[in-house]
């Protein structure tokens, strides 16, 4: 649903905090995801966490998600899959040249970031895409990667 | 860095390279008959990766019909076509070849051309094959890390549209382009100068045109018709209307361009940052060595325009 992308993105500042916060929560709980095993979680959370992000992201589920540096536009719905954008393509009006109905996905990023704690994130170059990683969810990656960091400091 | 481009931009000549169509045949005179048109008027020639997705002959094979004619070709890479593996196997293929500049792009979208149903691969965006090329040169590895035995000795080209929003985020994704290691820029046609001159005046704030040559694109407009078309149909062109009512309102609309075309190209060269222009005279090649001899935007070389070494030149070098 386009509109509930363009919405997010609007609101791209409060759903970074309540991600921020659910993060948080996540990681505090990560001795409880340990006894229960994380292979265990995998699936279920994986779940979770396509139904939130494609409803409100149309998340395409890379495995590599870049939401909170995008302004909350996923690059992933860009035609070229674009992860450093824009491309030289743009309408004069901000919309795709490949499907003109639909804004610049990029375009979109540049007005969420503006809504971001840190919209200077917008300009890290963003790496080459593993798409071995496709269908796995960031989440876990994310909390686990997290929790190792915390032990180790 | 032995590559022609290069050179010129190290020694400070205002640059000029176009674009050659590679041909829809298996035939090498096809090449030649559309490079011999630009003899004595430009110092490299691009050939195109089957630009707004159509299919035609394959650049790599383009550029090396012209290189044994002794034309200085620009190759193309585009991410539509293919995945990192293909990639980086051409770019070593090129440059074992003996091409040395290679613009990395994005690529137009499959549905803009005459094979809408093919898959679009776009496995990496041009930023990250930029990357990729840069690591395999100077770090001389894959972007597996795989070591590779040799380097490719690539200067590293891009593109850039200055005309289409967002503006300001424009320059700063070419500094990120240049970051990744792109050393020189080929953008889309200019048809706004006063859009040009903002554009240049941020790059020279960020010092970008002392990382990069930056090549500015040109072109003759035939018609009012055909600019209109254009606006309309082709990504990313950006013509204002103050140009479309001088064609219409032209009686030669064709010379009308031309002249259009002869002023931009000035004022280009009158621009502080701007290292050459990019010459895209599509359907009307034959008049580019006039317009780049009436404009006198060479006037000041003083390394000769080269278009093609003799074969003496080549045997010898």
């Amino acid at each position: 649903m386009r509109k509930i992308r363009y919405w997010s993105v609007t609101h791209a500042g409060a759903l970074l905090r309540i991600y921020r916060t659910l993060e948080w929560g996540m990681i505090k709980l990560d001795p409880l995801w340990r006894r229960l095993g994380y292979a265990r979680i995998e699936k279920p959370l994986t779940s979770v966490e396509t139904v939130i992000k494609q409803t409100l992201f149309d998340c395409k589920m890379c495995g590599q998600c870049v939401l909170s540096q995008t302004g909350m536009a996923c690059p992933m719905n860009c035609p070229k899959q674009v992860r450093n954008g824009p491309c030289g393509g743009v309408r004069g009006n901000g919309h795709c040249e490949v499907n003109p109905e639909m804004r610049c996905v990029w375009m979109e990023a540049i007005r969420g970031a503006e809504n971001m704690p840190q919209p200077s994130a917008l300009h890290n170059t963003q790496q080459p895409l593993n798409h071995a990683r496709q269908g796995q969810s960031s989440w876990i990656m994310t909390i686990k990667k997290r929790s190792a960091d915390r032990e180790s400091t | 860095m032995n590559g022609k481009l290069a050179h010129l931009f190290a020694a400070g000549e205002f640059i000029v390279t176009t674009e050659l169509a590679p041909p829809d045949s298996a035939n090498p005179d096809d090449v030649l008959q559309r490079a011999a048109v630009f003899d004595g008027a430009v110092d490299a020639i691009n050939a195109t990766d089957s630009s707004g997705a159509n299919c035609h002959m394959a650049s790599l094979a383009t550029c090396v019909i012209l290189k044994q004619h002794g034309y200085h070709p620009i190759m193309q890479m585009s991410c539509r076509d293919r995945n990192r593996i293909a990639m980086q196997g051409e770019v070593l293929g090129a440059a074992a070849l003996g091409l040395r500049d290679i613009v990395f792009i994005s690529g137009d979208g499959v549905q803009s051309g005459d094979h809408p149903g093919a898959k679009p691969v776009f496995d990496l965006d041009s930023i990250s094959l930029i990357g990729i090329v840069k690591t395999m040169r100077d770090s001389g590895q894959y972007a597996s890390g795989r070591k590779l035995t040799g380097r490719p000795d690539v200067f590293i080209g891009a593109v850039d549209n200055p005309f289409v929003p967002d503006m300001d985020f424009r320059v700063m994704r070419l500094a990120k382009k240049i970051a990744a290691g792109a050393q020189f820029i080929q953008t889309q046609y200019c048809f706004d100068v006063p859009v040009l001159k903002q554009y240049m005046a941020k790059v020279r704030a960020l010092e970008l045109h002392r990382q990069a040559a930056i090549l500015i694109g040109v072109g003759p407009l035939a018609s009012a018709k055909t600019a209109l078309w254009m606006r309309e149909h082709v990504p990313g062109i950006h013509i204002p209307d103050h140009i479309i009512a001088r064609l219409a309102a032209a009686t030669d609309p064709k010379q009308e361009g031309r002249l259009i075309c002869r002023e931009i190209m000035q004022a280009l060269r009158d621009t502080d940052g701007v290292a050459g222009i990019h010459m895209m005279a599509y359907r009307q090649e034959e008049c580019v060595p006039e317009l780049i001899r009436q404009s006198q935007i060479l006037a000041q070389r003083r390394m000769p325009c080269v278009t093609r070494n003799s074969v003496t030149d080549l045997i010898t070098h």
